[in-house]
């Protein structure tokens, strides 16, 4: 819309009209104060907080619903606007415990802070104030009635953001009051967004309650270690007896690709990195069969004698590694160069929970000009959705999976654009998902159909019954004139890259390949597979990796995840490093299979894998380090280490102790002080260093170059940078903490539907989270809970 | 539970239920018929029961949560039962001015029931009402939906009367 | 039954037919029934609204906007179909005359609400009673249904092409359902809370639809105009203030009764000519001219013409026409209490000012009269009061602090009569209250 201009406190300003006073104030610096307003949830004009003088209008006038006009003169302070909140606070505060001091809220109550701007600190009142008890509503969300000051922002968000609608406002007049929807309890998506929302402490987190006040924790905002969506949490970390504990997760910082949006996991579900039963010193399998507790040198020398011994004697080939879905792109990248370069094998893989090889194939065969054999339109400059995209996009194109369930950053991103920006939405399962509430067209299919769908979808009317439903989404989707297309694990292989194809008769596309963990996608970008280099480079071409690490590598491709386990069972297996992963339990494997096998773990529990192994190291997870990681969408996310934890290392800093045990040189393997590696001036390992930025600000101070040690991870993002061009993304922004979007260009490979099919979909709720969920006592509980209800309200 | 009047599963009467078929069809948007609904689910069966909620959610398709925000706004909605006859005295200004708080004070000693009580058979309950419309015939008070107005406590006396004899008249 | 109250200066204009029968259909084409609907056929939409605003009515719900002024403010062309409400909601305290509209001439409701829909092309009309008032849903669910039978309404009514239907329900107990938002709300399943304004009712309504929304009394009045003409109709009353209305007289009266006189009737003689005068030979000591939102007025204030105007300019307000009138004996403290305790007990509890002001003033007022106040609690409620004044979301807040800000302002040696440890001069304040102190 064409700009307006008018005056706010003196100062000419212009915003689009229909800006709402109170949004053009706040681009302009001028903050109005609010307790109602929520940007992007429906206007109240409860609270009376925002109002504002308007000249030529007699009575002040809520900002929160005034549109901008032309020539509009306001006033945003003055004596009788301050008078007017004042006043306002004052009756708030009437009723309200001012138990501050004891209030999970307080020091971020929005209350307060406006207690102390308007000074309502004199009470008017004598009468006693109505005390009532707390309430818990569910096992993360109690309510705190007396402290409740009714801006409905938990009830919208609720159910406009979430489309979940479990609360309500009940009574009326004074005795109005939020309520939950089973009349004493919640039954809902225990996502926490009303928590987190209200201004105040009346809606409070089960986990979080009573632990400590806000200005006692340390704030580092990184990475959810969930679900493949990435979302950014900042997490409350406080001195413990043993390192830095967790004690909360919000989503404070609203800058991430997640936007105001926190699930369950991302806001509670840490709890798994403070809990007794974790591993923190390393154990090895003594004569009587028993698992005990050595001291760290001894664990790395037998682990690596072992390994220099089966390596030397039966060569690389006898030797399997297996990565993890959970660890940083550094770390995937520095296990797959290790298992190359030092223990000389191709026999790595991961739990693949999409075909990124496909769709990477896909998209370059489509990029590349001319690439399109057989009439393929070359589909250049299209490429993969960003997870903001979206927040953003006219239309998307749904197909497969269960983003409430198993992707709620994305089934957010998308309720709120078609909320907010009317966006449209089709969605084709084969499940009802709860999804197709905010969709323009749902069409239910088959769940062998998806294939038959595509070739619909492209024009073979026989590929799936016309019935009428498909034909609409299918004029639909012609009609758009720019379009997103998510797909879940339903699309494997040749069927991904029909769906490119289809995508490219469409005037703009772009694409989602959905994956269920923090860092599946950087594991299979960095080359956790048998046959795949980091970038998708087969092993045979390996030309230039061989160059930069400076040693041959193997050619052949080597065993995947099942083969590795055939071979064992064969006895052809010596030894296996299991990175950050189960796969005894998630694939079901017989545990005899390892009998003949020399299994080393790292984990931070004894997982059923672990319990196997002749060597557990004890592991940091991704809340306790630093590094970068990579989404269903390809945007990349530095990680900042918030927790410690005594007795645990990080994943890298094992794998280079490994390698340096297997006598291989440390240099080498993490090109640490080499070819113009930058410093990352201490920023990237969080806030709890402070030994680390001491030093790197003394030397800065003493205009020495800040060094980096064979155990940063930092080392070898330069690396990764160089040989994976797709990941080749502006540094500085990304240590600012900026998510950035790879860049297109990611493959070589061309034969992807020829490749064997590992991918084993997660499945996981809203309330799972595969092995490490099972290690979260708040996920437990709140799955206890529901039992045997269904998980997402729907 | 079932939508069709009629049919197995309703818990309200078959007129009733026949009733509601018609009345979701009157207005433009299903829900406008959730206040009447409630009306005169309450009417027959006495309150607003949890399985009347339920049923009317159902029928509205609409949660049983929204039922209740909107029952507990509107003071004539009840989900607690009432007497047979719920006494309901306004005490409002024009009441007040004529003796309004005097008929209510009456009745409180003649039914001996504290403002919002019931009485143990269950006949009368006792309500002290905001204005109910009747100030140019102040003071006033409804039974039910009866008006009853001009009060004096004697007359008072003869409503109730006439109430308990009607109710011996119906033979319960 | 409640009835009409008669005086030789009343001029029956709305209560023209009451007590004749006329909730028959027959007997009310008998009394000119439906002739007024035939001829805003004839006129069509402008001529309609030509004539409502020759007639000079305003509103009987208590604002007074020019009413063919508000139906001109909705748009001919607009995308989602318009309505026509009526408000019957009528709980202001103080008020009863739309009952006995709706009891002694319901077509007359039915027939204006026709020619409003007329008036702005609309096919459907809702009218909405007061949860209380059932015993009149059945009279006028009848009367529509006599209504449909004579092709009055429904298809092609009066032959004329045009369809339009009707459809009456009861709210269930809330005055804050009055105001005309939250009626709106209301009729659409939800809890009574205002909507936000702009958009009016006129452009953005039921449904999202353009809509027309009057007091009982403003669309029963509507045939009348009709029958008798605008112009004429506007004689009957003052300058910019049309016509006649029903006045409700309550309280300390001889005749307390709902007497239908013009537009502009001096006050004093309202009260002491057609009420009969104060009861038991006591002195007059205040009256609240227009339900109980509206501030007091003094004996030595009450010589004016009852006009949305001339009660304006003596401070207070015609509202809905309710005259409340307090004799010697009235404690004011434990009347203002009673008003506010009434506000407190309906504010919908949406916006803060009105929710914890009301109650608040409710807390305060009961402490006071109960003899448990101190000095600054009178400053207080009075700061309370002026601070919701204009602050809150809709008019309720402002119906709250208003008469509040009157009695404190009027009365305030009687307020300071009642502080602390003294108690109510007048009488022992009820249990519950000074189990408050
Ligand atoms: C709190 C509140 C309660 C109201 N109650 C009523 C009412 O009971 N009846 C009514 O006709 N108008 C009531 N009104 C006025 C309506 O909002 C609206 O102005 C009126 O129905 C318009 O009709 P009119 O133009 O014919 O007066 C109320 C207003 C407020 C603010
Ligand atoms: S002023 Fe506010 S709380 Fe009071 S009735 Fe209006 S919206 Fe509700
Ligand atoms: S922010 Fe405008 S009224 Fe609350």
């Amino acid at each position: 819309m064409a700009d307006v201009t008018f005056t706010v406190d003196g100062k000419k300003l212009t915003a689009p009209a229909g800006t709402l006073l109170i949004e053009a104030c706040r681009t302009h610096g001028i903050e109005i104060p609010a307790f109602c307003y929520y940007p992007g949830l429906s206007l109240q004009a409860a609270c009376r907080m925002c109002v504002v003088r308007i000249e030529k209008v007699p009575k002040l006038q809520t900002a929160c619903t005034t549109p901008v006009a032309e020539n509009m003169v306001v006033t945003t302070e003055s004596p009788e606007i301050a008078q007017a909140r004042k006043a306002t606070i004052e009756l708030l505060l009437g009723n309200h415990p001012l138990d501050c001091p004891v209030c999970d809220a307080g020091g971020e109550c929005e209350l307060q802070d406006m207690t102390f701007k308007y000074g309502a600190h004199e009470s008017k009142f004598v009468e006693i104030k109505q005390h009532r008890e707390e309430q818990q509503w569910s096992p993360v969300v109690f309510f705190d009635r007396p402290r409740c000051i009714l801006c409905y922002r938990c009830v919208r968000v609720c159910g406009e953001g979430m489309d979940v609608w479990a609360l309500g406002i009940q009574n009326r007049g004074a005795g109005a009051v939020i309520a939950p929807n089973k009349q004493d309890h919640l039954e809902c998506e225990e996502c926490g967004m009303c928590i987190d929302i209200c201004p105040v402490g009346a809606l409070t987190s089960g986990t979080y309650r009573y632990k400590t006040r806000p200005w006692e924790m340390n704030h580092v905002g990184t990475i959810c270690t969930h679900c493949g969506d990435g979302c950014r949490t900042t997490l409350g970390v406080r001195r413990g007896d043993d390192g830095m504990d967790i004690v909360r997760g919000d989503n404070r910082d609203k800058s991430g690709i997640n936007g105001d949006f926190l699930c369950i996991k991302g806001r509670y579900a840490f709890d798994f990195a403070n809990r007794e039963d974790r591993l923190t010193k390393p154990l090895i399998r003594q004569a009587d069969g028993k698992l005990a507790p050595v001291n760290w040198d001894q664990a790395i020398e037998f682990a690596g004698k072992k390994l220099r011994e089966i390596r030397d004697a039966r060569g690389g080939g006898a030797i399997g590694v297996i990565g993890s879905n959970r660890t940083t792109n550094e770390e995937a990248y520095l296990l797959q160069k290790f298992a190359r370069t030092v223990l000389g094998t191709n026999n790595i893989d991961h739990h693949r929970t999409a075909d990124y090889p496909a769709f990477a194939a896909a998209l370059n065969h489509s990029i590349e000009p001319g690439a399109g054999s057989s009439g393929t339109p070359a589909l250049a400059g299209k490429a993969e959705a960003s997870l903001r995209d979206f927040a953003s996009a006219k239309a998307i194109l749904m197909l497969g999976n269960d983003p409430t369930e198993q992707h709620p950053g994305l089934a957010w991103q998308i309720r709120t654009n078609v909320r907010l920006n009317n966006a449209r939405l089709y969605v084709a399962n084969h499940e009802l998902i709860k999804l197709r509430r905010q969709a323009t067209s749902f069409l239910q299919i088959r769940e062998g159909d998806y294939p038959a769908l595509i070739a619909y979808l492209g024009g073979d009317d026989s590929a799936l019954d016309g019935n009428g439903e498909a034909a609409k989404l299918r004029e639909a989707i012609r009609g758009e004139e720019s379009l997103l297309v998510a797909f879940g694990s339903e699309f494997r292989g040749g069927d991904v890259s029909a769906l490119v194809r289809f995508g490219s008769l469409l005037p703009t596309v772009k694409f989602a390949c959905l994956a269920d963990y923090v860092n599946s996608r950087g594991a299979a970008d960095m080359g956790l597979y048998p046959d795949l280099l980091p970038g998708y480079v087969p092993v045979g071409a390996a030309a230039h990796f061989a160059e930069e690490y400076g040693s041959a590598l193997p050619a052949q491709p080597g065993f995947d995840l099942v083969q590795m386990f055939d071979a064992a069972e064969r006895g052809a297996l010596g030894a296996l490093y299991v990175v950050g992963s189960n796969p005894i339990a998630r694939y079901g494997v017989d545990p005899a299979a390892l009998s003949n096998t020399f299994l080393i773990v790292q984990d931070m529990f004894l997982t059923e894998t672990a319990q196997l192994a002749d060597v557990v190291l004890p592991a940091a997870n991704l809340y306790e380090k630093a590094g970068t990681v990579t989404n269903a969408f390809g945007d990349l996310q530095m990680v900042k280490k918030a927790a410690d934890k005594a007795g645990v290392r990080t994943d890298f800093e094992l794998i280079v102790r490994l390698a340096g045990a297997l006598g291989a040189d440390p240099k080498k393997l993490v090109p640490f002080g080499r070819r113009g590696v930058q410093a990352d001036f201490g920023q990237a390992r969080g806030a709890q260093s402070g030994e680390v930025d001491r030093h790197g600000v003394w030397l800065a101070a003493h205009h020495l170059e800040p060094k980096l040690s064979p155990f940063d991870p930092f080392a070898i993002l330069d690396e990764i940078q160089r040989l994976v061009p797709a990941y080749n993304v502006p540094h500085f922004e990304l240590l600012a903490g900026d998510d950035q979007h790879l860049r297109p260009g990611l493959v070589r490979i061309e034969d992807a539907g020829s490749r064997r099919d590992l991918v084993l979909p997660s499945n996981d709720t809203l309330f799972s989270s595969g092995t490490l969920g099972r290690y979260s006592q708040m996920l437990s509980s709140v799955m206890e809970a529901r039992k045997p209800a269904e998980t997402a309200a729907d | 539970m079932s939508t069709q009047s009629g049919q197995p599963g309703t818990i309200f009467s078959p007129a009733l239920a026949a009733r509601f078929d018609k009345l979701v069809t009157l207005y433009p948007v299903k829900r406008s018929a959730l206040v009447p609904m409630l009306l005169y689910a309450q009417d027959e069966v006495g309150y607003l029961s949890d399985p009347v909620i339920a049923e009317v959610a159902q029928r509205i398709g609409i949660t049983e949560l929204d039922v209740r925000n909107v029952i507990s706004y509107y003071s004539l909605l009840r989900t607690k039962p009432a007497g047979k006859y719920n006494v309901q005295v306004c005490t409002n200004i024009s009441c007040m001015l004529r003796g309004g708080n005097e008929i209510l004070e009456h009745c409180k000693k003649k039914l001996g029931i504290p403002n919002k009580g019931v009485t143990p058979d269950g006949l009368f309950s006792l309500e002290e009402v905001e204005c109910i419309g009747a100030c140019s015939w102040a003071p006033a008070a409804q039974v039910n939906y009866d008006f009853h107005e001009n009060l004096t406590p004697e007359k008072i006396d003869g409503v109730l009367a006439g109430y308990k004899a009607a109710n011996r008249g119906t033979g319960k | 039954m409640a009835t009409i109250s008669t005086h030789p200066d009343c001029v029956p204009v709305v209560s023209y037919r009451f007590g004749k029968g006329a909730t028959a259909i027959d007997k009310y084409l008998e009394l000119d029934g439906y002739k007024s609907a035939r001829k805003a056929l004839e006129l069509g939409p402008d001529g309609i609204i030509g004539e409502m605003k020759a007639s000079n009515l305003r509103g009987r719900g208590g604002a007074g906007f020019p009413t063919g002024l508000k139906w001109s403010f909705v748009p001919k062309q607009a995308p989602r179909p318009k309505y026509v409400l009526v408000n019957g909601d009528e709980s202001e305290p103080g008020t009863c005359k739309d009952r006995l509209i709706f009891e002694h001439d319901p077509h007359s409701v039915i027939e204006g609400v026709i020619i409003a829909g007329l008036a702005i092309q609309a096919k459907m009309g809702f009218i909405y009673l007061r949860g209380e008032y059932r015993y009149l849903l059945k009279i006028m669910e009848k009367a529509v249904e006599d209504a449909y039978a004579k092709g009055f309404l429904g298809k092609n009514i009066f032959g004329s092409g045009i369809d339009f239907d009707i459809v009456t329900q009861t709210g269930a107990g809330a005055y804050e359902v009055g105001e005309e938002s939250a009626l709106m709300e209301s009729l659409e399943g939800k809890r009574g809370v205002p909507r936000i304004r702009p958009p009016f009712p006129a452009v953005v309504g039921l449904y999202g639809g353009p809509t027309i929304i009057n007091n009982a009394e403003t669309i029963a009045t509507v045939p009348h105009i009709f029958r008798i003409g605008g112009a004429e109709y506007a004689k009957l009353g003052t300058e910019r203030n049309g016509g006649t209305r029903l006045f409700c007289l309550s309280g300390h009266l001889q005749r307390p009764g709902v007497y239908e006189l013009p537009m502009g009737y001096n006050l004093k003689r309202m009260i002491y000519e057609v009420g009969g005068g104060i009861r038991d030979g006591k002195k007059l000591k205040a009256v609240v001219p227009g339900g109980s939102s509206t501030p007091v007025l003094l004996p030595e204030e009450i010589d004016i013409g009852m006009d949305f105007d001339q009660v304006g300019k003596a401070g207070s307000m015609l509202g809905s026409g309710g005259v409340v009138v307090l004799d010697e004996t009235v404690c004011i403290v434990e009347f203002a209490l009673r008003t506010m305790k009434f506000y407190q007990h309906e504010s919908c509890g949406w916006c803060i000012p009105c929710r914890e002001g009301t109650d608040w003033l409710k807390k305060s007022l009961t402490r006071l009269h109960a003899g448990g106040a101190v000095d600054k609690d009178i400053d207080n409620i009075r700061y309370l009061a002026e601070n919701m004044l204009g602050r809150t979301f809709c008019p309720l807040g402002d119906a709250a602090a208003m008469p509040t800000l009157g009695f404190v302002k009027k009365f305030r040696k009687e307020f300071e009569d009642h502080l602390e440890g003294r108690g109510c001069p007048y009488h022992k304040a009820r249990e519950e209250e000074t189990a408050l102190v």
